[in-house]
């Protein structure tokens, strides 16, 4: 038994807790999100590189919500989600408790959002070198070649909706895109009802995206469409100086006004 | 059944010749990054790199917005176009995985069960389908245990078997089939004889789907069972939209000023607002009874009510679920537990 395992195992058998949400190994090796109810079932618990899936999505799923001896084992992705979530009042101090990783491998155990907070605050935040580089090469591309680009890409989307419910930001009830009365938004998946969803979505998010890209890695389509929510992330950041996921009592962009903000884009 | 030989050159220019007569030809693609099927205007556009393609071959029968009739309001008048069943196109389909060629099976008994659904039976009478044997598979297939094979014939209106050479086998299934190679008989030559059993993908088959069947029912009121099975999904609908059998669908209209269409698009019990009814009930609130219904309706109310099996094995809705809810682990929870 490796130190996730025995610590999972520790904390089921001490009655003080009765879940833990991490991974296991999946199909074919994958990771995949797992819940943990029994001691006995510990060993089944892994975290290593494959288990990049941002899995914040469970601590408010309406199963567990109000479980408060539950556990989660966190990434980067997911660590920087609750710190959202926490900021926009959808998890609660003190519901849960976040099993994180050192640099070094050693777990560390962290039981308040403050605690959250200022482990977050030693991650990077920024995106890596692949994203950065998908992200400069559509920067670059002229107005039409962008277009282009994306018209092709919802061009493919099916709109089974599997990047906003693996989003852990994308916790609205009721979606723009199935309010009906009035209809906003076109639900059949063509390319124009596609943009147009992706385009508010994308706007929903903004200052809220932690850029963990796990909307992208859930399309089966395989759309790149973190990229729409990591541009207005990073606008977000330019303009109003606000990364979603570093600060537990948050004002993200589109949320709060301050008299200081130069809003010269609206002219 | 009839078995002929058909050259690589020769599938080649039945394509090309296919194409060049007008047919809509429909093949697996790379686009981008993944595989689909995809129209071509040119055989060099297919590939057969694959286990089997993002989506299924159902596209064809029944595509993922279907546009029912148009519609136009002026000065208190109301006038309707109907559908336009001219403007279905002659196609061929080529490359289906005989998992997704059986899957049209399942599906026809859902669009025929009491009425008939003309708008897809007449996209599929005006298709002929080409199956390809699969000479290899990954962890996600199970089509052994759902009473197909890699080499099935059901489904097909021609089946091709590649073999090392890189000719193909060619079976005639259907009298549709038996058309095709009529209508291009020069291209098909004699069969060779060639083993086809020893150039299949071997599929261990894991369980029996009967053994589901026969266990699913009692399993109905087993709540605790059904929240704890769905407890990692996170109810979106790519298994569904992915699904060769799956055939749920949602009318939509569009409308702009005074004209209008209205549309049928997939639909998915994955998603929280299905049957949620006008009055805000929902018989079915929670993931674990929309997964309970997901596996229901495959395995107890389609073999009960239409005589088929809802699931052919192909595995896409395993590999498109962004929680990999392997569907075949599932069977055999129900199975054991
Ligand atoms: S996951 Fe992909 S295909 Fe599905 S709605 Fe999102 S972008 Fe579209
Ligand atoms: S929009 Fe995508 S990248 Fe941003 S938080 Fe949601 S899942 Fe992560
Ligand atoms: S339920 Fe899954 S495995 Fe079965 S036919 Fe549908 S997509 Fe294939
Ligand atoms: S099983 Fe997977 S693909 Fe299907 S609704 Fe659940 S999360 Fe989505």
């Amino acid at each position: 038994m490796n130190n996730l395992q025995q610590k999972a195992q520790q904390l089921l058998e001490s009655g003080n807790y009765g879940l833990i949400v991490g991974y296991e190994k999946g199909t074919s090796g994958k990771a995949r999100p797992v819940f943990i109810r029994k001691a006995e079932h510990a060993s089944k618990l892994i975290f290593d590189e494959s288990c990049d899936q941002n899995i914040a999505v469970y601590l408010y799923r309406q199963e567990i919500k109000h479980d408060k001896k539950k556990v989660i084992v966190a990434n980067h992705h997911t660590l920087k989600s609750i710190v959202e979530l926490a900021a926009e009042n959808q998890v609660f101090d003190g519901d849960f408790m976040v099993l994180a990783f050192a640099g070094n491998g050693d777990i560390i155990e962290l039981n308040t959002f403050e605690e959250i907070e200022k482990h977050v605050a030693t991650l990077y935040h920024g995106l890596t070198e692949a994203e950065a580089a998908m992200m400069k090469k559509i920067e670059d591309m002229s107005l039409e070649d962008r277009w282009a680009f994306w018209e092709n890409e919802f061009s493919k989307c099916i709109k089974c909706y599997a990047c906003r419910a693996s989003c852990p930001m994308c916790y609205c009830p009721t979606c723009t895109v199935e309010i009906n009365q009035p209809q906003w938004i076109s639900v059949p998946s063509h390319t124009l009802g596609n943009l147009e969803w992706h385009v508010m979505r994308a706007m929903h998010l903004a200052g809220r995206c932690v850029t963990c890209g796990q909307c992208g890695k859930a399309c089966p389509l395989e759309l790149p469409i973190q990229l729409l929510t990591y541009k207005v992330a990073l606008d977000s950041k330019q303009f109003f100086d606000s990364v979603a996921g570093t600060s537990i009592c948050a004002d993200n962009a589109l949320a709060i006004f301050k008299p200081e903000d130069h809003e010269n884009f609206i002219r | 059944m009839e078995r002929k030989l058909l050259t690589k050159d020769s599938y080649r220019s039945l394509i090309t010749k296919l194409i060049g007569q007008n047919y809509q030809v429909v093949a697996p693609v790379k686009k981008d990054t993944m595989i689909d099927f995809l129209k071509i205007s040119s055989f060099d556009e297919i590939t057969e790199d694959y286990i089997v393609t993002v989506s299924s071959a159902k596209t064809v029968a029944f595509p993922r917005n279907e546009k029912l009739f148009d519609y136009e309001k002026q000065n208190k008048k109301l006038t309707q176009q109907d559908y336009d069943f001219d403007s279905i196109p002659q196609s061929v389909l080529i490359g289906v995985r005989p998992c997704d060629a059986f899957g049209f099976h399942s599906l026809s008994s859902i669009f025929c069960w009491d009425s008939i659904d003309k708008i897809y039976t007449t996209r599929l009478e005006r298709t002929t389908i080409i199956g390809l044997s699969c000479n290899k598979s990954d962890d996600y297939c199970f089509c052994t245990s759902t009473k197909g094979s890699p080499g099935s014939t059901a489904g097909s209106d021609i089946l091709l078997t590649k073999m090392t050479d890189g000719n193909y086998i060619v079976e005639i299934v259907t009298e549709k089939g038996a058309k095709l190679v009529a209508d291009f008989s020069d291209l098909f030559t004699a069969d060779g004889g060639v083993d086809k059993e020893s150039l299949l993908a071997k599929v261990a088959a894991n369980f029996n789907v009967d053994d589901v069947l026969a266990k699913i029912n009692s399993k109905f009121e087993d709540e605790a069972f059904w929240t704890e099975q769905a407890m990692r999904c996170i109810g979106c609908g790519a298994c569904a939209y992915v699904c060769p059998t799956c055939a749920c669908f949602d009318i939509q209209d569009e409308s702009h000023g005074g004209k209008g269409h209205r549309v049928r698009c997939w639909e998915s019990c994955g998603l929280s607002l299905f049957t949620l009814h006008t009055s805000g009930h929902n018989p079915r609130e929670n993931q674990g009874q929309r997964w309970r219904q997901r596996l229901m309706h495959k395995f107890s109310y389609m073999p009960d009510r239409l005589n088929t099996i809802g699931c052919v094995g192909c595995g896409r809705c395993s590999r498109a679920c962004p929680v990999d809810m392997n569907i075949a682990e599932h069977c055999m929870s129900i199975i054991e537990n």
